[in-house]
């Protein structure tokens, strides 16, 4: 065969050269190139906008926006739901979907919380019995999808008021202020510390966020799990036929979920600086939007976890640059309105990718 | 006794008085099965006289109820279409089981991907892009399919004669002893028909013995070496094609007529 070894990968970014490759981009109209690109590299979409959203907020707003304290702001900002857009991409992938993503966030707080205050737990040991309390969550919705075969919705649905009832009840409803945790337990407020570097203020989630997405984009694109987590998601029985155990991933995606949520509430402690039983309740919500915004497809198989990454920062470097500019805050909803419908539209494009 | 041209040799696929019952319904009424090395098996039948249930049966989909399948002559009992895969039994689906969105080489090399050798591959479980498809290139050019130009294209980008030839390419690639092909040509155009009968011909061609399900009359008459003919759930006969004609297959399978003695003892 002729044809150069392209870079592999249903999204990889550096994929994009093969677009120059004589035989593949011969006879073929701009459009068409431009739609295999897409097809190849997904993430190229909500790189751009963030990049122009980036540069528009720059001009609009001069060095108050274009500076590294502002810059990292965002990523501080977005370091939360960041954590969860990583779990729930990983279910979207697999064609589902994670309504309680939140609820775990939240419960594992609460928990981690309540063992240093109720159990005397040391810090760090509290943060290992929280984590250990996402993995349980991640577990009851794999088994429910996985064995039970319920659809992802209709199970995630239910948890996820299982377990905002469940954190609720366990907690009273009491938050736990920030001298208590500083005093009784730093470990909890751990992940918030910031450090600078060259004007830029980061906190360790914000470090946690980015070990995450390089850990789970490797794991997708270069692992044969990755490669099952996609083929589950594009047709699960042809996978099932070809000798994926296509319920093992199932599970090992929701199990996982559970944990990477749990992750994300020991960083919510640190952004927030308390433990809150009444925080994250459109965690679902949000983490979906910067998901569909990154170009994954909501039918699963689809997307990369850069992208959704992506996503996660267009969502947060509107919210703080409107705010700056000093628009109503009505003006974000209305624009990432918009932006999830163009970003869908662009995946069914996409999806009619013929040869 | 066997048809001519076959001889006395030891089937490679065999199935013994297998049957099979969905509640009230007997989907295999005692039937047999037999394979043998470097031919091409037809199975054909009506709707629902049982041919889906007795491929399911070889491999690995479903298990009989009673009776006996055997690779080599020795008795085997897959409990799933992994282990029948494990055996050397590949099987092409109708529905071909590719993954649309992911590349040739990822496709063909679905559940046994290679890793890098050493420290990459063993803790970091990193897969072998590179070697993968460079071996996915020369198994698709092996078939003498020369239309696939990019190995790392994904499959839905390609037509659906191309898409058949990964899937064929799939089952031979991997040592296997048997390729079961079913309705390969059921949604294909003449030309791409006629582009999956040469590739099936030339798996043959390397001794790998097919079963071809298919209702495509003509494709099982140009390249059948015997054809199995089901009816009401078991083997009624099976017939040398080139001492019958396609509407006497059809007879014999609508029960319009009767096979002789010759064939009903084969």
């Amino acid at each position: 065969m002729s044809t150069q070894p392209l870079e592999p990968g249903a999204a990889f970014p550096d994929s994009q050269k093969s677009s120059s490759d004589p035989h593949f981009s011969s006879d073929r109209s701009f459009i068409k190139r431009i739609q295999h690109l897409l097809h190849r590299t997904p993430s190229i979409v909500p790189l751009l906008v963030l990049l122009m959203a980036v540069i528009g907020f720059s001009i609009l707003l001069g060095h108050r926006f274009l500076s590294p304290f502002t810059l990292t702001l965002v990523l501080q900002q977005v370091s939360v739901i960041g954590v969860v857009t990583v779990a729930q991409t990983l279910i979207i992938l697999t064609a589902g979907i994670d309504l309680s993503v939140g609820a775990i966030m939240v419960l594992s707080t609460v928990v981690m919380g309540h063992a240093v205050m109720h159990y005397g737990f040391p810090g760090p040991l509290a943060v290992g019995l929280g984590l250990f309390v996402g993995l349980v969550c991640g577990v009851i919705n794999g088994w429910l999808v996985a064995n039970i075969k319920l659809p992802p919705f209709i199970v995630t649905l239910g948890t996820w008021q299982i377990y905002l009832a469940t954190n609720y009840l366990y907690s009273n409803n009491e938050s736990i202020q920030f001298q208590t945790l500083q005093a009784k337990a730093p470990a909890l407020l751990f992940l918030g510390n910031t450090f600078n570097v060259l004007g830029a203020s980061l906190t360790y989630g914000v470090i946690l966020m980015f070990l995450l997405v390089a850990l789970f984009a490797y794991a997708l694109f270069k692992t044969s799990w990755g490669r099952y987590v996609y083929a589950v998601g594009d047709d699960s029985e042809s996978a099932r036929l070809a000798g994926v155990r296509t319920k093992r991933i199932l599970y090992s995606v929701y199990i996982l979920s559970g944990l990477i949520c749990a992750l994300a509430g020991w960083v919510m402690i640190g952004r927030v600086g308390a433990v809150t039983p009444q925080a994250g309740e459109l965690t679902n919500i949000s983490s979906i939007t910067a998901v569909v915004i990154g170009g994954v497809s909501l039918f699963g198989g689809r997307g990369s976890i850069y992208g959704a990454f992506f996503g996660g920062l267009i969502v947060g470097v509107f919210t703080l640059g409107l705010r700056m500019a000093g628009f109503d805050p009505q003006w974000t909803y209305l624009l990432i309105g918009a932006l999830i419908i163009v970003a869908v539209m662009v995946d069914q494009w996409i999806r009619k990718v013929s040869a | 006794m066997d048809t001519e041209g076959v001889g006395m040799t030891q089937p490679i696929l065999e199935a013994r008085n297998v049957v099979k019952r969905f509640g009230v319904v007997t989907a295999l009424d005692h039937s047999d099965f037999d394979l043998y090395p470097g031919e091409i098996l037809a199975v054909i039948g009506d709707n629902g006289a049982g041919k889906s249930t007795l491929i399911k049966v070889l491999t690995g989909a479903l298990s009989p109820d009673e009776g006996q399948v055997l690779v080599g002559g020795k008795e085997v009992r897959f409990s799933s279409p992994l282990e029948a895969r494990q055996a050397g039994i590949e099987t092409v689906y109708q529905t071909l089981a590719l993954s649309p969105a992911l590349s040739i080489a990822d496709n063909m090399f679905m559940g046994r991907e290679l890793r890098k050798p050493g420290f990459l591959g063993k803790a970091l479980r990193m897969l072998d892009r590179k070697k993968m498809e460079e071996v996915a290139r020369e198994k698709i050019s092996d078939l003498g399919v020369q239309t696939i130009q990019d190995i790392s294209q994904a499959v839905e980008t390609l037509s659906g004669g191309q898409r058949q030839s990964v899937a064929v390419a799939r089952a031979v690639a991997f040592g296997s002893k048997v390729v079961i092909l079913d309705e390969p040509t059921a949604a294909l155009g003449v030309k791409e028909s006629r582009h999956v009968l040469d590739l099936i011909l030339d798996v043959k061609a390397r001794g790998i013995p097919i079963v071809l399900i298919s209702h495509d009359m003509p494709s099982v008459f140009e390249v059948a070496d015997r054809i199995h003919i089901h009816r009401l759930g078991k083997r009624l006969c099976v017939i040398n094609p080139a001492d019958y004609t396609m509407s006497d297959a059809v007879a014999f399978m609508t029960g319009a007529r009767q096979p002789d003695e010759m064939q009903m003892a084969s």
